[in-house]
Protein backbone atom coordinates (compact mmCIF):
# COMPACT_ATOMS: atom_id res chain seq x y z
CA UNK A 1 0.00 0.00 0.00
CA UNK A 2 1.22 3.64 -0.71
CA UNK A 3 1.92 6.11 2.27
CA UNK A 4 1.66 9.34 2.10
CA UNK A 5 3.15 11.60 5.28
CA UNK A 6 1.14 14.95 6.24
CA UNK A 7 1.83 15.54 9.28
CA UNK A 8 4.97 17.25 9.67
CA UNK A 9 4.14 19.46 12.30
CA UNK A 10 4.48 16.18 14.58
CA UNK A 11 8.13 15.31 12.82
CA UNK A 12 9.67 14.85 9.89
CA UNK A 13 12.17 12.32 8.54
CA UNK A 14 15.46 12.62 8.82
CA UNK A 15 17.43 14.74 5.95
CA UNK A 16 20.02 12.19 4.30
CA UNK A 17 22.52 15.48 4.49
CA UNK A 18 21.81 15.19 8.51
CA UNK A 19 22.67 11.78 8.38
CA UNK A 20 25.59 11.79 6.43
CA UNK A 21 27.27 14.44 9.42
CA UNK A 22 25.96 12.59 11.88
CA UNK A 23 26.73 9.18 11.22
CA UNK A 24 31.38 9.64 11.98
CA UNK A 25 29.67 10.89 15.53
CA UNK A 26 27.22 7.29 16.00
CA UNK A 27 30.17 5.58 14.42
CA UNK A 28 34.07 5.87 15.13
CA UNK A 29 33.87 9.59 16.92
CA UNK A 30 32.28 8.37 20.56
CA UNK A 31 33.97 10.73 23.18
CA UNK A 32 32.62 13.01 25.75
CA UNK A 33 32.84 16.57 24.88
CA UNK A 34 33.76 17.47 28.60
CA UNK A 35 37.03 14.97 28.29
CA UNK A 36 40.40 16.16 28.09
CA UNK A 37 41.95 13.96 25.50
CA UNK A 38 41.70 13.83 22.07
CA UNK A 39 38.41 11.80 22.26
CA UNK A 40 36.92 14.53 24.15
CA UNK A 41 38.61 17.18 22.34
CA UNK A 42 37.02 15.82 18.69
CA UNK A 43 33.98 15.60 20.39
CA UNK A 44 33.99 19.29 21.86
CA UNK A 45 35.51 20.97 18.37
CA UNK A 46 31.96 19.30 16.95
CA UNK A 47 29.55 20.52 19.74
CA UNK A 48 31.42 23.78 19.04
CA UNK A 49 31.30 24.21 15.71
CA UNK A 50 27.01 23.46 15.77
CA UNK A 51 27.08 25.41 18.34
CA UNK A 52 28.37 28.00 16.03
CA UNK A 53 26.48 27.32 12.56
CA UNK A 54 23.30 27.61 14.57
CA UNK A 55 24.23 31.44 16.27
CA UNK A 56 25.21 32.12 12.49
CA UNK A 57 22.24 30.96 11.25
CA UNK A 58 19.50 32.70 13.07
CA UNK A 59 21.93 35.66 13.93
CA UNK A 60 23.51 35.62 17.48
CA UNK A 61 26.16 34.74 19.45
CA UNK A 62 27.66 31.16 19.99
CA UNK A 63 27.20 31.53 23.66
CA UNK A 64 23.93 31.92 23.49
CA UNK A 65 22.63 28.96 22.47
CA UNK A 66 21.56 25.97 25.12
CA UNK A 67 21.21 22.71 23.85
CA UNK A 68 18.44 21.10 25.45
CA UNK A 69 17.03 17.55 24.84
CA UNK A 70 14.17 19.44 22.87
CA UNK A 71 11.32 22.00 22.10
CA UNK A 72 9.94 21.11 25.22
CA UNK A 73 12.87 21.20 27.70
CA UNK A 74 13.52 24.47 26.25
CA UNK A 75 10.29 25.93 26.89
CA UNK A 76 10.56 25.02 30.78
CA UNK A 77 14.12 26.06 30.63
CA UNK A 78 12.35 29.31 29.44
CA UNK A 79 9.71 29.62 31.49
CA UNK A 80 11.12 28.05 35.12
CA UNK A 81 14.27 29.39 34.09
CA UNK A 82 13.18 33.03 34.26
CA UNK A 83 10.22 32.64 37.03
CA UNK A 84 13.37 30.63 39.43
CA UNK A 85 15.81 33.34 38.52
CA UNK A 86 15.00 36.04 41.18
CA UNK A 87 14.72 34.01 43.87
CA UNK A 88 11.39 34.26 44.94
CA UNK A 89 8.61 31.92 44.16
CA UNK A 90 5.89 34.79 43.22
CA UNK A 91 5.88 36.56 40.18
CA UNK A 92 3.49 37.11 37.15
CA UNK A 93 3.98 35.72 33.39
CA UNK A 94 1.52 36.05 30.71
CA UNK A 95 1.12 33.69 27.79
CA UNK A 96 -1.40 33.10 25.47
CA UNK A 97 -4.24 30.51 25.25
CA UNK A 98 -2.83 28.38 22.19
CA UNK A 99 0.65 27.84 23.46
CA UNK A 100 2.00 24.25 23.15
CA UNK A 101 1.03 22.11 26.20
CA UNK A 102 5.03 22.37 26.95
CA UNK A 103 4.27 25.98 27.62
CA UNK A 104 0.56 26.18 28.73
CA UNK A 105 1.34 23.12 31.54
CA UNK A 106 4.59 24.62 32.52
CA UNK A 107 2.77 27.75 33.25
CA UNK A 108 -0.24 25.95 35.39
CA UNK A 109 2.59 24.02 37.24
CA UNK A 110 4.24 27.72 38.33
CA UNK A 111 0.92 29.02 39.25
CA UNK A 112 0.49 26.00 41.62
CA UNK A 113 4.02 26.74 43.03
CA UNK A 114 2.63 30.26 43.87
CA UNK A 115 3.29 32.67 40.54
CA UNK A 116 0.05 33.72 38.45
CA UNK A 117 -0.26 33.54 34.87
CA UNK A 118 -2.71 35.49 32.09
CA UNK A 119 -3.46 33.59 29.17
CA UNK A 120 -4.35 35.88 26.70
CA UNK A 121 -7.42 35.67 24.12
CA UNK A 122 -6.90 35.21 20.93
CA UNK A 123 -9.21 35.98 17.92
CA UNK A 124 -11.80 34.53 15.22
CA UNK A 125 -8.25 34.00 13.11
CA UNK A 126 -6.12 32.86 16.24
CA UNK A 127 -4.07 35.73 16.43
CA UNK A 128 -2.88 37.84 19.57
CA UNK A 129 -3.68 41.08 19.98
CA UNK A 130 -1.20 42.67 21.14
CA UNK A 131 -3.34 45.59 23.00
CA UNK A 132 -4.05 42.58 25.32
CA UNK A 133 -0.74 42.14 26.08
CA UNK A 134 -0.30 45.87 26.71
CA UNK A 135 -3.26 45.44 29.27
CA UNK A 136 -2.23 42.59 31.14
CA UNK A 137 1.46 43.82 31.85
CA UNK A 138 1.65 44.14 35.65
CA UNK A 139 4.49 45.56 37.95
CA UNK A 140 5.19 42.44 39.13
CA UNK A 141 5.24 40.79 35.34
CA UNK A 142 8.25 38.34 34.93
CA UNK A 143 7.94 37.15 31.76
CA UNK A 144 6.39 37.13 28.06
CA UNK A 145 5.92 34.25 26.21
CA UNK A 146 4.24 33.46 23.39
CA UNK A 147 4.81 31.20 20.07
CA UNK A 148 5.79 32.71 17.37
CA UNK A 149 3.25 30.16 14.77
CA UNK A 150 0.87 27.90 16.21
CA UNK A 151 1.40 24.48 15.40
CA UNK A 152 -2.06 23.42 14.93
CA UNK A 153 -3.36 26.40 12.80
CA UNK A 154 0.18 27.64 11.69
CA UNK A 155 -1.00 31.59 12.55
CA UNK A 156 2.06 33.47 12.71
CA UNK A 157 1.65 35.96 16.06
CA UNK A 158 2.56 39.32 15.85
CA UNK A 159 6.03 38.83 17.59
CA UNK A 160 7.98 42.04 16.43
CA UNK A 161 4.76 43.61 18.07
CA UNK A 162 5.03 41.60 21.18
CA UNK A 163 8.80 42.53 21.50
CA UNK A 164 8.49 45.83 21.20
CA UNK A 165 6.39 45.96 24.07
CA UNK A 166 8.34 43.65 26.29
CA UNK A 167 11.34 45.39 25.68
CA UNK A 168 9.17 49.04 26.17
CA UNK A 169 8.62 47.52 29.81
CA UNK A 170 11.90 45.45 30.30
CA UNK A 171 9.84 42.50 30.49
CA UNK A 172 11.92 39.01 29.10
CA UNK A 173 10.16 37.69 26.09
CA UNK A 174 10.44 34.36 25.15
CA UNK A 175 8.85 32.56 21.98
CA UNK A 176 8.75 29.25 20.94
CA UNK A 177 9.76 29.10 17.47
CA UNK A 178 9.55 25.02 17.08
CA UNK A 179 6.89 25.71 13.97
CA UNK A 180 8.10 28.57 12.52
CA UNK A 181 12.03 28.17 12.15
CA UNK A 182 12.80 27.31 8.56
CA UNK A 183 9.25 28.03 7.15
CA UNK A 184 9.25 31.81 7.48
CA UNK A 185 11.68 34.42 8.47
CA UNK A 186 13.24 34.41 12.34
CA UNK A 187 15.13 37.66 12.54
CA UNK A 188 15.99 37.82 16.36
CA UNK A 189 17.48 41.19 16.33
CA UNK A 190 14.32 43.03 14.63
CA UNK A 191 11.71 40.90 16.68
CA UNK A 192 13.25 41.72 20.09
CA UNK A 193 13.15 38.49 21.27
CA UNK A 194 15.25 37.50 24.06
CA UNK A 195 14.42 33.64 24.62
CA UNK A 196 13.59 31.42 21.53
CA UNK A 197 12.94 27.58 21.75
CA UNK A 198 13.98 25.83 18.80
CA UNK A 199 13.36 22.07 17.78
CA UNK A 200 15.49 19.78 15.58
CA UNK A 201 12.63 16.76 14.48
CA UNK A 202 10.67 19.37 13.25
CA UNK A 203 12.62 20.39 10.13
CA UNK A 204 14.70 17.11 9.21
CA UNK A 205 16.62 16.60 12.53
CA UNK A 206 17.00 13.97 14.73
CA UNK A 207 14.35 13.89 17.56
CA UNK A 208 15.45 14.22 21.10
CA UNK A 209 17.52 17.62 20.54
CA UNK A 210 16.60 21.50 20.41
CA UNK A 211 18.24 24.12 21.94
CA UNK A 212 16.81 27.54 23.64
CA UNK A 213 18.69 30.74 22.30
CA UNK A 214 19.28 32.42 25.62
CA UNK A 215 20.17 36.67 24.89
CA UNK A 216 23.11 38.11 26.53
CA UNK A 217 22.81 39.19 29.86
CA UNK A 218 19.31 37.51 30.59
CA UNK A 219 19.87 35.29 33.91
CA UNK A 220 17.93 32.10 34.04
CA UNK A 221 18.13 29.18 37.20
CA UNK A 222 19.07 25.68 36.03
CA UNK A 223 16.84 23.32 35.83
CA UNK A 224 18.90 20.32 35.40
CA UNK A 225 21.89 20.56 38.00
CA UNK A 226 24.67 18.64 37.80
CA UNK A 227 28.50 19.04 35.60
CA UNK A 228 29.53 22.39 34.20
CA UNK A 229 27.98 21.85 30.64
CA UNK A 230 26.08 24.30 28.90
CA UNK A 231 27.42 27.39 30.72
CA UNK A 232 26.05 25.78 33.79
CA UNK A 233 22.66 25.96 32.41
CA UNK A 234 22.00 22.62 30.99
CA UNK A 235 23.63 19.85 32.75
CA UNK A 236 24.71 16.55 31.25
CA UNK A 237 26.65 14.95 28.72
CA UNK A 238 25.87 16.34 25.35
CA UNK A 239 24.31 14.22 22.83
CA UNK A 240 26.88 15.09 20.41
CA UNK A 241 25.61 13.42 16.77
CA UNK A 242 22.29 14.54 17.37
CA UNK A 243 23.54 17.82 17.63
CA UNK A 244 26.03 17.79 14.61
CA UNK A 245 22.89 16.40 12.82
CA UNK A 246 20.38 19.48 14.66
CA UNK A 247 22.96 22.23 13.47
CA UNK A 248 23.03 21.24 9.60
CA UNK A 249 19.26 20.92 9.98
CA UNK A 250 18.83 24.07 11.03
CA UNK A 251 21.34 25.74 8.46
CA UNK A 252 19.39 23.77 5.59
CA UNK A 253 15.81 24.92 6.69
CA UNK A 254 16.92 28.37 6.69
CA UNK A 255 18.76 28.34 3.67
CA UNK A 256 16.02 26.54 1.69
CA UNK A 257 12.65 28.33 3.09
CA UNK A 258 11.93 29.92 -0.50
CA UNK A 259 12.16 26.91 -2.39
CA UNK A 260 9.38 25.28 -0.48
CA UNK A 261 7.47 28.04 0.66
CA UNK A 262 6.20 28.41 -2.82
CA UNK A 263 5.78 24.59 -2.86
CA UNK A 264 3.68 24.26 -0.13
CA UNK A 265 0.87 27.32 -0.55
CA UNK A 266 0.42 25.64 -4.05
CA UNK A 267 0.08 22.25 -2.50
CA UNK A 268 -2.10 23.55 0.72
CA UNK A 269 -3.98 25.61 -2.44
CA UNK A 270 -5.11 22.91 -3.63
CA UNK A 271 -5.31 21.06 -0.71
CA UNK A 272 -8.23 23.65 0.85
CA UNK A 273 -9.73 24.22 -2.62
CA UNK A 274 -10.47 20.44 -3.73
CA UNK A 275 -12.22 20.11 -0.25
CA UNK A 276 -14.38 23.28 -0.52
CA UNK A 277 -15.27 22.28 -3.95
CA UNK A 278 -15.74 18.17 -2.81
CA UNK A 279 -17.57 18.56 0.09
CA UNK A 280 -20.41 20.53 2.10
CA UNK A 281 -19.49 21.67 5.56
CA UNK A 282 -16.00 22.23 5.45
CA UNK A 283 -14.03 25.04 7.06
CA UNK A 284 -10.72 26.11 6.55
CA UNK A 285 -9.37 27.43 9.82
CA UNK A 286 -7.36 30.75 9.99
CA UNK A 287 -8.12 31.21 6.47
CA UNK A 288 -8.21 34.78 6.95
CA UNK A 289 -4.58 34.45 9.37
CA UNK A 290 -1.23 35.07 8.26
CA UNK A 291 -0.21 31.16 8.23
CA UNK A 292 2.72 28.86 7.87
CA UNK A 293 2.51 28.24 4.43
CA UNK A 294 2.48 24.26 5.19
CA UNK A 295 0.13 23.75 7.46
CA UNK A 296 -3.90 23.41 6.98
CA UNK A 297 -6.33 22.92 10.02
CA UNK A 298 -10.01 21.95 8.49
CA UNK A 299 -13.17 21.19 10.29
CA UNK A 300 -15.65 19.00 8.92
CA UNK A 301 -19.30 19.01 10.13
CA UNK A 302 -21.12 16.40 12.00
CA UNK A 303 -18.14 13.47 11.85
CA UNK A 304 -15.24 13.11 14.45
CA UNK A 305 -11.53 13.73 13.67
CA UNK A 306 -10.22 10.65 14.89
CA UNK A 307 -12.37 8.41 12.64
CA UNK A 308 -11.24 10.94 9.69
CA UNK A 309 -7.66 9.90 10.62
CA UNK A 310 -8.35 6.24 10.66
CA UNK A 311 -10.51 6.17 7.73
CA UNK A 312 -6.98 8.10 6.26
CA UNK A 313 -4.69 5.94 8.12
CA UNK A 314 -6.59 2.75 6.44
CA UNK A 315 -5.74 4.46 3.00
CA UNK A 316 -2.06 4.48 3.94
CA UNK A 317 -2.13 8.73 4.65
CA UNK A 318 -0.93 10.05 8.06
CA UNK A 319 -2.36 13.27 8.90
CA UNK A 320 -3.18 14.65 12.85
CA UNK A 321 -6.47 15.99 14.39
CA UNK A 322 -6.72 19.43 16.20
CA UNK A 323 -8.71 17.40 19.19
CA UNK A 324 -6.11 15.61 21.41
CA UNK A 325 -8.61 13.08 21.51
CA UNK A 326 -6.19 10.82 19.93
CA UNK A 327 -3.37 11.37 22.64
CA UNK A 328 -6.27 9.86 25.31
CA UNK A 329 -7.48 13.70 26.49
CA UNK A 330 -11.18 13.74 25.17
CA UNK A 331 -11.18 17.61 25.77
CA UNK A 332 -11.62 19.37 21.96
CA UNK A 333 -8.02 21.18 20.75
CA UNK A 334 -7.97 24.48 23.09
CA UNK A 335 -6.44 25.91 20.36
CA UNK A 336 -9.75 26.11 18.25
CA UNK A 337 -11.85 26.55 21.13
CA UNK A 338 -10.09 29.79 22.15
CA UNK A 339 -10.60 31.56 18.77
CA UNK A 340 -14.29 30.47 19.27
CA UNK A 341 -14.86 27.55 17.27
CA UNK A 342 -17.85 25.18 18.71
CA UNK A 343 -16.84 22.26 19.97
CA UNK A 344 -18.63 19.72 17.31
CA UNK A 345 -16.61 21.72 15.09
CA UNK A 346 -13.24 21.51 17.40
CA UNK A 347 -13.83 17.81 17.39
CA UNK A 348 -14.37 17.49 13.53
CA UNK A 349 -11.38 19.19 12.53
CA UNK A 350 -7.62 17.46 11.14
CA UNK A 351 -4.70 19.03 10.55
CA UNK A 352 -2.79 18.12 7.66
CA UNK A 353 1.35 19.65 7.90
CA UNK A 354 3.60 18.97 3.88
CA UNK A 355 6.77 18.71 3.80
CA UNK A 356 9.36 18.29 1.30
CA UNK A 357 8.69 14.94 -0.04
CA UNK A 358 5.37 16.17 -0.78
CA UNK A 359 3.51 15.97 -4.43
CA UNK A 360 0.49 17.26 -6.01
CA UNK A 361 -0.55 13.49 -7.12
CA UNK A 362 -0.48 12.99 -3.43
CA UNK A 363 -2.71 15.95 -2.60
CA UNK A 364 -5.31 14.67 -5.13
CA UNK A 365 -5.37 11.19 -3.72
CA UNK A 366 -5.78 12.77 0.04
CA UNK A 367 -8.79 14.99 -0.97
CA UNK A 368 -10.30 11.94 -3.24
CA UNK A 369 -9.76 9.80 0.54
CA UNK A 370 -10.62 12.84 2.67
CA UNK A 371 -14.32 12.80 0.66
CA UNK A 372 -15.06 9.47 0.90
CA UNK A 373 -13.99 8.98 4.45
CA UNK A 374 -16.30 12.02 5.39
CA UNK A 375 -19.09 11.14 3.33
CA UNK A 376 -18.96 7.56 4.84
CA UNK A 377 -18.58 8.73 8.67
CA UNK A 378 -21.66 11.85 7.49
CA UNK A 379 -23.73 8.29 6.50
CA UNK A 380 -23.82 7.19 10.15
CA UNK A 381 -23.74 10.43 12.10
CA UNK A 382 -26.53 11.28 14.62
CA UNK A 383 -25.65 14.85 13.62
CA UNK A 384 -25.41 15.51 9.99
CA UNK A 385 -28.43 16.36 8.22
CA UNK A 386 -27.17 18.04 5.09
CA UNK A 387 -25.37 20.55 3.87
CA UNK A 388 -25.70 23.55 5.70
CA UNK A 389 -24.02 26.87 7.16
CA UNK A 390 -21.25 26.88 9.73
CA UNK B 1 -27.46 10.12 23.87
CA UNK B 2 -24.20 12.30 24.79
CA UNK B 3 -20.76 11.60 26.64
CA UNK B 4 -20.40 15.02 28.54
CA UNK B 5 -16.47 14.44 28.65
CA UNK B 6 -15.84 14.22 25.02
CA UNK B 7 -19.19 15.37 23.51
CA UNK B 8 -19.81 12.08 21.75
CA UNK B 9 -23.44 11.71 21.13
CA UNK B 10 -25.33 8.72 19.72
CA UNK B 11 -28.81 7.57 18.35
CA UNK B 12 -30.29 3.97 18.69
CA UNK B 13 -33.53 2.53 17.22
CA UNK B 14 -34.93 -0.31 17.74
CA UNK B 15 -37.58 -2.85 16.82
CA UNK B 16 -39.17 -5.33 18.95
CA UNK B 17 -41.07 -8.59 17.61
CA UNK B 18 -42.69 -10.37 20.98
CA UNK B 19 -40.15 -8.95 23.46
CA UNK B 20 -37.60 -9.88 21.07
CA UNK B 21 -35.18 -7.16 19.83
CA UNK B 22 -34.64 -8.45 16.47
CA UNK B 23 -33.36 -5.12 14.74
CA UNK B 24 -31.51 -2.14 16.22
CA UNK B 25 -29.37 0.23 14.42
CA UNK B 26 -27.21 3.31 15.28
CA UNK B 27 -26.03 6.70 14.45
CA UNK B 28 -23.01 8.03 15.89
CA UNK B 29 -20.65 11.07 16.06
CA UNK B 30 -18.05 10.00 17.80
CA UNK B 31 -14.76 8.64 17.85
CA UNK B 32 -13.72 4.93 16.54
CA UNK B 33 -14.13 4.07 20.10
CA UNK B 34 -17.30 5.31 20.37
CA UNK B 35 -18.69 4.04 16.91
CA UNK B 36 -16.59 0.72 17.86
CA UNK B 37 -18.54 -0.39 21.04
CA UNK B 38 -21.65 0.89 19.60
CA UNK B 39 -21.79 -1.51 16.69
CA UNK B 40 -20.72 -4.29 19.33
CA UNK B 41 -23.54 -3.51 21.53
CA UNK B 42 -26.12 -3.63 18.91
CA UNK B 43 -24.26 -6.73 17.77
CA UNK B 44 -24.58 -7.65 20.98
CA UNK B 45 -28.52 -7.06 21.58
CA UNK B 46 -29.55 -7.72 18.62
CA UNK B 47 -32.02 -11.53 19.05
CA UNK B 48 -32.12 -10.88 22.80
CA UNK B 49 -34.92 -10.20 24.28
CA UNK B 50 -35.38 -6.76 25.76
CA UNK B 51 -34.88 -8.26 29.94
CA UNK B 52 -31.47 -9.85 28.59
CA UNK B 53 -30.48 -6.70 26.60
CA UNK B 54 -31.01 -4.39 29.63
CA UNK B 55 -28.33 -6.78 31.50
CA UNK B 56 -26.08 -5.88 28.97
CA UNK B 57 -22.72 -3.94 30.26
CA UNK B 58 -20.20 -1.90 29.37
CA UNK B 59 -17.70 -4.64 30.02
CA UNK B 60 -19.62 -7.51 27.50
CA UNK B 61 -18.94 -4.89 24.51
CA UNK B 62 -15.29 -4.60 26.00
CA UNK B 63 -14.81 -8.42 26.07
CA UNK B 64 -16.90 -8.86 22.84
CA UNK B 65 -14.23 -6.42 21.13
CA UNK B 66 -10.70 -8.14 22.49
CA UNK B 67 -10.35 -5.23 24.80
CA UNK B 68 -10.36 -2.01 24.00
CA UNK B 69 -7.54 0.82 25.38
CA UNK B 70 -8.06 2.40 28.59
CA UNK B 71 -8.44 5.70 27.93
CA UNK B 72 -11.38 4.56 25.36
CA UNK B 73 -13.17 2.79 28.25
CA UNK B 74 -15.40 6.00 28.74
CA UNK B 75 -16.80 5.11 25.10
CA UNK B 76 -18.02 1.81 25.87
CA UNK B 77 -20.61 3.48 28.38
CA UNK B 78 -22.05 5.35 25.67
CA UNK B 79 -23.44 3.16 23.47
CA UNK B 80 -24.72 0.37 26.40
CA UNK B 81 -26.62 3.34 27.98
CA UNK B 82 -27.66 4.48 24.75
CA UNK B 83 -29.09 0.64 24.24
CA UNK B 84 -30.52 0.64 27.36
CA UNK B 85 -32.85 4.14 27.24
CA UNK B 86 -33.79 3.30 24.16
CA UNK B 87 -35.23 -0.27 25.45
CA UNK B 88 -36.58 1.36 28.36
CA UNK B 89 -37.59 4.13 26.26
CA UNK B 90 -40.24 0.86 24.66
CA UNK B 91 -41.60 -0.44 27.48
CA UNK B 92 -42.59 2.86 28.61
CA UNK B 93 -44.48 3.47 25.74
CA UNK B 94 -45.64 -0.32 25.94
CA UNK B 95 -47.32 0.36 29.23
CA UNK B 96 -48.72 3.52 29.26
CA UNK B 97 -49.87 3.58 32.41
CA UNK B 98 -46.81 3.97 34.65
CA UNK B 99 -45.80 7.34 35.02
CA UNK B 100 -43.34 8.38 32.49
CA UNK B 101 -39.81 9.54 33.13
CA UNK B 102 -38.93 12.40 31.72
CA UNK B 103 -35.77 12.29 28.97
CA UNK B 104 -32.86 14.10 30.75
CA UNK B 105 -30.50 15.54 27.93
CA UNK B 106 -26.99 14.43 29.30
CA UNK B 107 -25.55 15.62 26.24
CA UNK B 108 -21.77 17.51 26.80
CA UNK B 109 -21.77 20.19 23.87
Amino acid sequence: MRRIYLDHNATTPLDARVFEVMRPYMTGAFGNASSPHSYGRLAKQALEESRGIIANTIGCKPEEIVFTSGGTEADNLALRGIAYHAGKRKGHVITSSIEHHAVLRTCAALEKEGFSATYLPVDSQGSIDPHEVHKAIRKDTVLISVMFANNETGVIQPVAELGRIAREYGIPFHCDAVQAIGKCPVELEKLNIDLLTLSSHKIYGPQGIGALYVRDGIGLAPMITGGHHERGLRAGTENIAAIVGFARAVKIAVNEIDTYRKMFKSLRNKLESGLLHALDGVVIHSAQGERLPHTSCIGFASVEAESILLHLDLKGIAASSGSACTTGDPEPSHVLTAMGVSPELAQGSIRISFGRENTEEEVTYTVSALGDAVQHLRGISSQWTGARSL
Amino acid sequence: MGDPTCGDQMKVSIRVDNGIISDIKFKSFGCPGAISTSSMVTELAKGKSTVDALMITDDDVVLALGGIPAHKKHCSLLGVQAVQQAIQDYLRKQKPEVEPVHEKDISGS
